[in-house]
């Protein structure tokens, strides 16, 4: 188990050295990012004030060198536009996007689950039919187009559900389904294909045998194997929507920091584009660092291979 | 007619069916596949005959025939000359959604070609020669899992400039991540077969190997996760669209239609509807089609 804990976190942090140059290098994909940071048409003058001031004139292997470690040392540098330490306001904005990230983490475990279980137990009946529906659909939505049908119907025909903002429960409602029902799918599948598998082991023919309640079994045993992957995966989905939040934080105004990654792009902030994007990755490393050692600890066959 | 066409089809395969035939009959007996086919096939009509069957220009701009509904709504302005209607600068809507169908099949379909390419080869080399070469390509593939997709296309359009080609190749390069997973295991799984050890044994060059013995053998996985990754394409040039970041106006990617509409879904919500059904049922249909493709030519995996 060290062994492969000491391996695993040596990957992670060999991908996390790789998406820090990645992210660095992104600012230079424009050409000269002191002309991009000074904005189209400013002068020779102002241009080379900013060459001097974020100090772009240097070798590139030294500002690198200069901005990992600053960054490792919570400093994700100065965001010029907003005149503000880019670390304090990508921080004050994470919350609101892990809140999001968890809600429509929480909708999509809550419907996905039930429906595979549901599916496994009865192959091939109306529901398992109405299950794979359900997915396939799901899957070819885009979800900013679901977002806006939802404020549609239920914001503006029916007038149930605030549009935009963050001051209720009830503004968490339409943002939480349209980030997690593209998740469903994933979950729904995994959780269908693992409960058919665990349903037809010995050790559950044993436990009916046994004249255990149906209930008893379903749950207490086959669900508690059959959700192992399911965890992993949730772990993966969790990494993803927070990067497509920034779709739908856009289209609900919520200040978090897909927003914010959206207004910076806009306009070309690029410190704080470059502490997103990293942020983001980073957060993603950890999670699938710790969904592999969780799964390692649950499942024997990993940790020994 | 029917009935003899077959009573004749069945007598012969009572004597030995052909896989052709057998393959046939999956085919056509798939629902799912047969819908997303014909629904494939019909924006695929849409959009090649797009300057034959529409009914306008979709650059051409009169402000005074601006925002007419489709003929369904019981609105006096709806005519027949605009059967969808026309958008907030009087462009007719069938048009340009007709044109849309062609940026969303050329996005989707050139940047899945590009990604196929990249995952395919990373995958195919990695599951071959396994070793330190699959411990590179594993570490590629989680560095570029780790990197949220639509903010980093996001963030390199805005800096390289969006433009068609830009759009393709941006998303080309990002996501050919399921291409090397799914390449890289189904080649795994050939390697060690009789007929890849005997054609080392016989000393066919590795590109031979490679070319003749493993990819024809992994063709079919290669096609599913072709069709799931236009659609992805799809989704994602919409997507890019709709933010503002990807294909620029006038040009009507279904994406920025979507966008320039978003201001007027208080009162003219179908703007917004008819461009997000065109999306839905293209990426629908192309999914249908790689399940079908998937389960016609591998009936054993079908659960």
């Amino acid at each position: 188990m060290l062994i492969y804990m000491i391996k695993r976190l040596g990957m992670a942090i060999l991908v996390a050295l790789t998406v820090s140059i990645l992210s660095f290098l992104m600012i230079y994909l424009s050409g000269d990012p002191a002309i991009a940071l000074a904005g189209e048409g400013s002068s020779q003058e102002d241009i080379e004030n900013v060459r001097q001031v974020y100090g772009f004139n240097r070798p590139i292997i030294v500002q690198y060198g200069d901005w990992l470690f600053q960054a490792l040392q919570g400093n994700l540098g100065h965001s010029n536009y907003l005149k503000s330490d880019v670390a304090s306001v990508v921080f004050e904005r994470l919350p609101i996007t892990m809140l999001l990230g968890a809600c429509a983490l929480g909708f999509a475990l809550i419907l996905s689950i039930p429906l595979g279980v549901v599916a496994a137990i009865r192959p091939n009946s109306l529901v398992d039919r109405i299950a794979l529906t359900i997915a396939v659909v799901g899957q070819a939505m885009p979800s900013f187009w679901f977002a806006l049908t939802m404020i549609l119907w239920f914001s503006i025909n029916w007038r149930l559900l605030p549009i935009t903002g963050t001051d209720s429960w009830l503004n968490f409602i339409m943002p939480s389904i349209a980030l997690g029902y593209y998740v469903t799918p994933a979950v729904m599948r995994l959780t269908r294909a693992g409960m058919l598998e665990v349903l037809s082991s010995d050790y559950i023919r044993t436990a009916r045998a046994k004249g255990l309640r149906p209930m008893t079994v379903l749950f207490k045993h086959a669900l508690r194997n059959a959700i192992i992957p399911v965890v992993s995966l949730a772990a993966v989905q969790f990494g993803f929507m927070l990067g497509g939040s920034i779709v739908i934080e856009t289209i609900f105004a919520i200040n978090g920091l897909g927003f914010l990654a959206w207004e910076s792009i806009q306009r070309a902030d690029l410190p704080m584009m470059q502490a997103i994007v990293l942020v983001l990755s980073i957060f993603y490393i950890c999670l699938t660092f710790f969904a592999d050692m969780l799964n390692a600890f649950l499942n024997p066959l990993i940790r020994v291979s | 007619m029917a009935d003899t066409i077959k009573t004749s089809d069945t007598s012969v395969e009572s004597i030995e069916p052909t896989p052709g035939s057998l393959l046939r009959k999956r085919t056509f007996g798939h629902a799912g596949f047969m819908i997303g086919a014909t629904v494939l096939g019909i924006i695929f009509f849409m959009a090649i005959f797009a300057p034959l069957i529409s009914p306008g220009d979709p650059y051409d701009q009169v402000l005074s025939r601006k925002l007419i509904p489709p003929i369904w709504h019981e609105s006096a302005k709806a005519t027949w000359q605009h059967p969808l209607g026309t958008d907030l600068l009087g462009r007719d809507y069938m048009t340009r959604l007709f044109y849309g169908a062609r940026i969303s099949l050329l996005i989707g379909f050139t940047a899945m070609l590009i990604s196929g390419i990249i995952g395919t080869t990373l995958g195919v080399l990695a599951g071959y020669f396994g070793g330190r070469v699959d411990m590179v390509v594993s570490f590629i593939i989680t560095t570029r899992l780790s990197m949220p997709v639509v903010l980093v296309a996001l963030a390199v359009v805005s800096l390289v400039g969006s433009s068609l080609t830009m759009v393709i190749w941006i998303l080309g390069l990002l996501i050919w991540d399921r291409f090397a997973v799914v390449m890289r295991s189904a080649t795994q799984q050939v390697r060690n077969l009789d007929f890849v050890t005997s054609a080392q044994a016989l000393g066919c060059s590795t590109p031979r190997i490679l070319f003749a013995e493993i990819l024809p053998n992994i063709t079919n996985s290669l096609i599913v996760i072709a069709t799931i990754e236009m659609a992805h394409a799809i989704l994602l040039e919409a997507t890019l669209s709709f933010l503002g970041l990807g294909v620029q106006p006038p040009e009507p990617s279904w994406g920025l239609m979507i966008s320039e509409a978003k201001g007027m879904i208080f009162f003219d919500a179908w703007l917004i509807t008819i461009p997000g059904i065109g999306l839905f049922a293209l990426v629908l249909a192309i999914n249908l089609l790689g399940d079908g493709i998937r389960d016609v030519t591998a009936p054993e995996n079908r659960n």
